[in-house]
């Protein structure tokens, strides 16, 4: 698909030092800089971000839908990861 | 021909430019699966499963949506040189800014149901896809642009609110930071008309014939009646769309009258009553023709906008071509050394 407005970008917002990168949507632009730039302009102009990270879209690899099942099933038997499954006795405190 | 068959026609020629993406995409069991995560409220994603009908009728929406903002920074740019304050012109350069924001997180969405930015601009630019027929009129006054956020953005809002919690999750994503911006649009707006409204006789005049020329076309911004609205059973079913175009309109006039009476300013419409048993009121019928005439290309000023944005569109060619040959350039260098 021909496209004069450059590649497609994935835009990631932090909002405040020490948070996660959310992705918040995409944009066009020819190099890295103007992504950069365009991401300012489009996804912070009301000072949504302390902190940007702009990818090619092309180069994000993502599970497909179809294997929700068997991709992550190895997970789903493992209820032992978890604190709750682990019993203490009454009146131990700090754990 | 009785206007239903006109609705037809117009949005049957509207689905053609995406006939290309159609390719008999039809499997019961998989429709099954996707009526079944619909009805669990589930959000769909870009690469899931979804029926060709789903995708097409939500790349002409989102699609006129996006075309929508962006020919709607038109009538307002109209008055950026010419607002009567420092402060006015600021809010209004925000504001603007803000609708050509808008356009862009709504044409990314549609992108990821398979189309082009250059197939939907290309759309627009040759007449081929529709936009709100509430950006054909022009605005003539000052007041005008206050009416526009305060109607045009309100009408706006009561619609996207409801979409933020569409079935397709990229257009529900760009829905949620939309509405959160918007909703400065429509209360400067309201504050502008209130300077009016209070302000001398003339200042007054000038509030009252705005809300006269833009009540009627903001209301047909809601789209046909139920009964004459083909596209809305899909949407609904799709949960697309949550409430019918009938509800929009009457809960806008129902938050609206109150605002007009509190400027002081009356209602151009003598139908106008409030009826106790439904709760809302009663008003009178739009005038469809219009309607249909602005939105087959014949409104006031279908032809300067679409010139205008075909204009915009070859006038930044060569900005495009020297940030792609720059591109190229520096990556070639990187490559080399």
């Amino acid at each position: 698909m021909s496209d004069s407005q450059g590649p497609i970008w994935e835009v990631f917002v932090q909002k405040k030092p020490g948070q996660p990168f959310v992705h918040c949507g995409s944009l066009h632009a020819f190099d890295k800089e103007m992504a950069l730039q365009n991401a300012r302009d489009l996804y912070t102009r009301r000072s949504e971000g302390t902190a940007l990270w702009v990818v090619p879209s092309s180069a994000i690899v993502s599970s497909s839908p179809e294997d929700l099942g068997p991709f992550f099933e190895p997970a789903n038997d493992k209820v032992y990861r978890h604190p709750t499954f682990y019993q203490i006795p009454e009146g131990v405190k700090h754990i | 021909m009785k206007n239903h068959d006109k609705y037809h026609l117009i949005f049957a020629y509207e689905s053609r430019i995406f006939v290309a993406m159609e390719n008999a995409n039809t499997n019961p069991k998989m429709e099954e699966w996707f009526d079944a995560k619909l009805q669990k409220n589930e959000m769909v994603e870009p690469k899931d499963w979804m029926p060709d009908n789903y995708r097409k009728h939500l790349i002409r929406q989102i699609s006129q949506h996006a075309h929508s903002e962006i020919v709607g920074m038109l009538p307002e740019g109209n008055w950026i040189t010419r607002a009567p304050s420092l402060r006015a012109k600021i809010v209004l350069l925000a504001k603007v800014q803000d609708e050509g924001g808008h356009g862009l997180y709504l044409y990314t969405a549609a992108e990821t149901l398979g189309v082009s930015r250059d197939e939907l601009l290309d759309a627009l630019h040759t007449g081929k896809a529709k936009y709100s027929s509430i950006f054909n009129y022009p605005t003539l006054t000052w007041a005008d642009i206050g009416a526009v956020g305060w109607l045009v953005d309100g009408a706006a809002i009561m619609n996207q609110v409801m979409l933020q919690r569409t079935s397709y999750g990229p257009y529900a994503r760009a829905m949620v930071r939309i509405c959160k911006e918007e909703s400065f649009h429509q209360r400067q707006g309201y504050e502008s008309i209130c300077h009016l409204a209070f302000g001398t006789e003339e200042q007054k005049q000038m509030a009252q014939d705005a809300l006269n020329r833009w009540w009627w076309p903001t209301l047909m911004m809601f789209g046909p009646t139920d009964a004459n609205s083909p596209n809305s059973a899909n949407a609904i079913k799709w949960k697309i769309k949550r409430e019918s175009n009938d509800q929009l309109r009457q809960r806008f006039i129902n938050q609206t009258i109150p605002q007009i009476e509190y400027l002081g300013l009356t209602v151009p419409d003598p139908d106008l009553k409030w009826n106790e048993e439904k709760n809302g009121y009663d008003f009178g019928t739009p005038n469809w023709d219009e309607f249909m005439a602005v939105i087959s290309g014949n409104g006031p000023c279908n032809k300067e906008r679409l010139k205008a944005r075909v204009d915009a569109h070859k006038g930044g060619e060569w900005v495009r071509a020297a940030a792609k040959a720059h591109a190229d350039k520096k990556r070639e260098m990187e490559f080399a050394a």
